[in-house]
């Protein structure tokens, strides 16, 4: 029982200041490489898409790898993040930070209008919830709701600009999802998400209140993704609805997520990174091969490597200490 | 008037919805497989009917038969190569529905470098083109003449499943994969057939839905599986009569939103999906045994 195991290997092996460090670590190093990586690399949009897109990653983790809940229409939140907060600067003026916070209230709200989607359970929830976004986003760009959500013509920020604000933002967001992760990793809130996970109703039997712990989680991993995309509306500048109703932001999330490993804190960060360099690298001249190589390791991970990198190296890890107790 | 028009229309058109979704049931069917390539191999199905009409001038109607040796072929090769490792693990359902997945992204992205970006169509006249008159209403030709070669295939489906041998050995694999290889079926085998039937059944859908949606295009395919997949949910999963019934009434729901409210009949899909799942998630015909 790997689960197991790993359940015991946080509570035992690691100590409490380990516990209270590597989080710290965790979020502290892609935030000086991001910090000490736009003096490097200049293109600093491309960089804030990425740190939107760890927080992205670390959503999905939250939610798909601690209670096993896949949400395919994860990208209803992000347009609902970059509508909420682009209308609340248009229609109110409100200072783009603060509008990146209503951005992640707004997504947390309808995240919490979607909770009878939990009815549903494995598939039929991850179709429900697409099906959910894809309804919000025919709503939002529909032409008989120009006059307030502008229908399918999108919203123009460009008055708002400000590249380097939002490049902080955005980083200070990624480091927010990855503290977030960490937390729901380490603490007795992700413990009992673990267990309603593996099993629902003995986590219900031994006194987890299992409705009330999977609601925070995904009003959690849903605020994510509503300043996620509030973020992206702000440093775009320019956007239509397609662009933040994209359904390929979920794909790209959860395969980031999954190539990484879900259910660790590096496994979503490493992944993102590692991806969405190769995509910047390819994908935005062949898009097509880009889309053949992510579906071919989607494959591949779901046949070969259902734990992503980190599962390849706790196989290894494990390996290495039968080994040695064989020797001893 | 318009009520007529929208609901006989709504029929004519749902028969094809009926087809497009039934597809997505059988590879369901024996191994809880949820293809959400479904959409893409309907698309496949669309660019076959494209290339045997333009290379060797073969009617579509011709073609809903040419392509389905061809796709039961496919759908077996790939049954046999990921249903043993799919199987082996902790929670098929859900794996299957991400492998799936990246298998569409694969099929979608493969179609745009082969067929390329932009959208094919047949020409109509590649199909009868008189107009179907109704209590004096006309129906475009392309409705009637897809459910006209579409109610055949299904009755045959039906046929098929209920009263020949391999049909029979289907069902039982169906209700109980050990108990039916107790019994000396060689349950790998006939799931693999069915499966390769669920992808036969899309591809003759994607065929018609060249004239249905008026076109065929790499990226069609996920709206089509959403599509598809509300219609199953709908009729109760696993449910082939029930699907095909789901499908007309689907058509129907559809062709009257486009007729009275047509800025929000996109919208008919998701909540027709969304109220299922909430309302009656055994959907209309299922036994309320379903964890959904």
């Amino acid at each position: 029982m790997p689960k197991l195991d790993e359940i015991d290997r946080t509570l035992e092996t690691e100590s409490k200041g380990k516990r209270l460090i590597s989080p710290a670590v965790a979020a502290l190093v892609p935030v000086v490489v991001f910090a000490v990586g736009v003096h490097i690399y200049s293109n600093e949009l491309l960089l804030t898409y990425m740190a939107i897109y760890i927080a992205l990653a670390q959503g999905i983790n939250i939610i798909y790898g601690f209670t096993g809940y896949l949400p395919f229409g994860y990208f209803g939140f992000f347009g609902v993040g970059a509508y909420a907060s682009g209308l609340a600067m248009l229609d109110y003026n409100v200072p783009p930070v603060l509008a990146v916070v209503i951005g992640g209230v707004a997504a947390a709200l309808v995240g919490a209008l979607l909770l009878p989607l939990f009815r549903l359970r494995g598939a039929y929830f991850a179709i429900g919830t697409l099906a959910a976004s894809e309804a919000i986003y025919a709503i939002v760009s529909n032409p008989s709701l120009q006059s307030i959500t502008n229908g399918p013509y999108g919203l123009n920020l460009a008055a708002y600009y400000s590249s380097g604000t939002a490049y902080g933002t955005a980083i200070a967001l990624a480091a927010i999802a990855i503290l977030a992760a960490s937390y729901v990793r380490s603490s007795k809130f992700g413990l009992t998400l673990k267990a309603i996970r593996d099993d629902s109703y003995s986590a219900s039997m031994s006194g987890v209140n299992v409705p009330r712990q999977r609601f925070y989680a995904w009003l959690i991993a849903a605020a994510i993704a509503g300043m996620g995309g509030s973020i992206f509306g702000w440093s775009t500048s320019v956007f239509y609805p397609q662009a933040v109703f994209d359904s390929s932001l979920s794909v790209l999330a959860i395969v980031f997520a999954l190539f990484g490993g879900v259910g660790t804190v590096w496994g979503p960060t490493v992944g993102t990174v590692v991806l969405y360099a190769i995509y910047n690298a390819i994908g935005v001249s062949n898009p097509q091969y880009f889309q053949l190589i992510y579906g071919l390791v989607i494959v591949l991970l779901v046949l070969f490597a259902p734990r992503g990198l980190a599962g390849l190296r706790q196989i290894k890890s494990r390996r290495a200490t039968t080994v040695g107790a064989k020797n001893d | 008037m318009l009520f007529e028009y929208a609901i006989i229309g709504g029929i004519l058109l749902g028969i094809f919805y009926a087809l497009l979704a039934v597809g997505l049931n059988v590879v369901y069917g024996a191994q809880k497989i949820i293809n959400l390539a479904h959409g893409d191999i309907i698309m496949l199905g669309g660019y076959g009917a494209w290339e045997l009409y333009y290379t060797y001038h073969i009617s579509p109607i011709l073609s809903t038969i040419i392509v389905i040796p061809i796709t039961v072929v496919l759908g077996y090769g790939l049954n046999r190569l990921i249903a043993p490792r799919l199987l082996k693990s902790a929670d098929p359902e859900m794996l299957s529905l991400i492998l799936f997945f990246g298998l569409s992204e694969v099929i979608e992205a493969l179609a745009s470098l082969v067929f390329g970006n932009a959208a094919r169509a047949l020409p109509v006249n590649s199909i009868p083109t008189s107009r179907l008159v109704l209590f004096g209403q006309g129906y475009s030709a392309t409705w009637w003449v897809s459910a006209s070669v579409i109610l055949p295939l299904l009755g045959i489906f039906l046929v098929f499943l209920n009263r020949t041998s391999i049909g029979l050995q289907v069902r039982a694999v169906i209700s109980d994969a050990v108990e039916a290889a107790v019994a000396g079926i060689n349950a790998k085998r006939i799931s693999g057939i069915y499966f390769g039937i669920g992808f036969a059944l899309a591809a003759c859908a994607g065929v018609w839905g060249v004239f249905i949606y008026g076109g065929v295009s790499p990226t069609e395919g996920p709206a089509i599986t959403v599509t598809a997949f509300a219609i199953i949910v709908f009729g109760s999963l696993g449910n082939t009569v029930g699907t095909i019934v789901a499908g007309v009434i689907f058509g129907i729901f559809y062709q009257l939103a486009q007729v009275y409210i047509p800025s929000w009949s996109n919208l008919v899909p998701y909540v027709l999906v969304i109220a299922t799942m909430l309302v009656r998630p055994q959907g209309l015909f299922g036994r309320r045994q379903r964890i959904a």
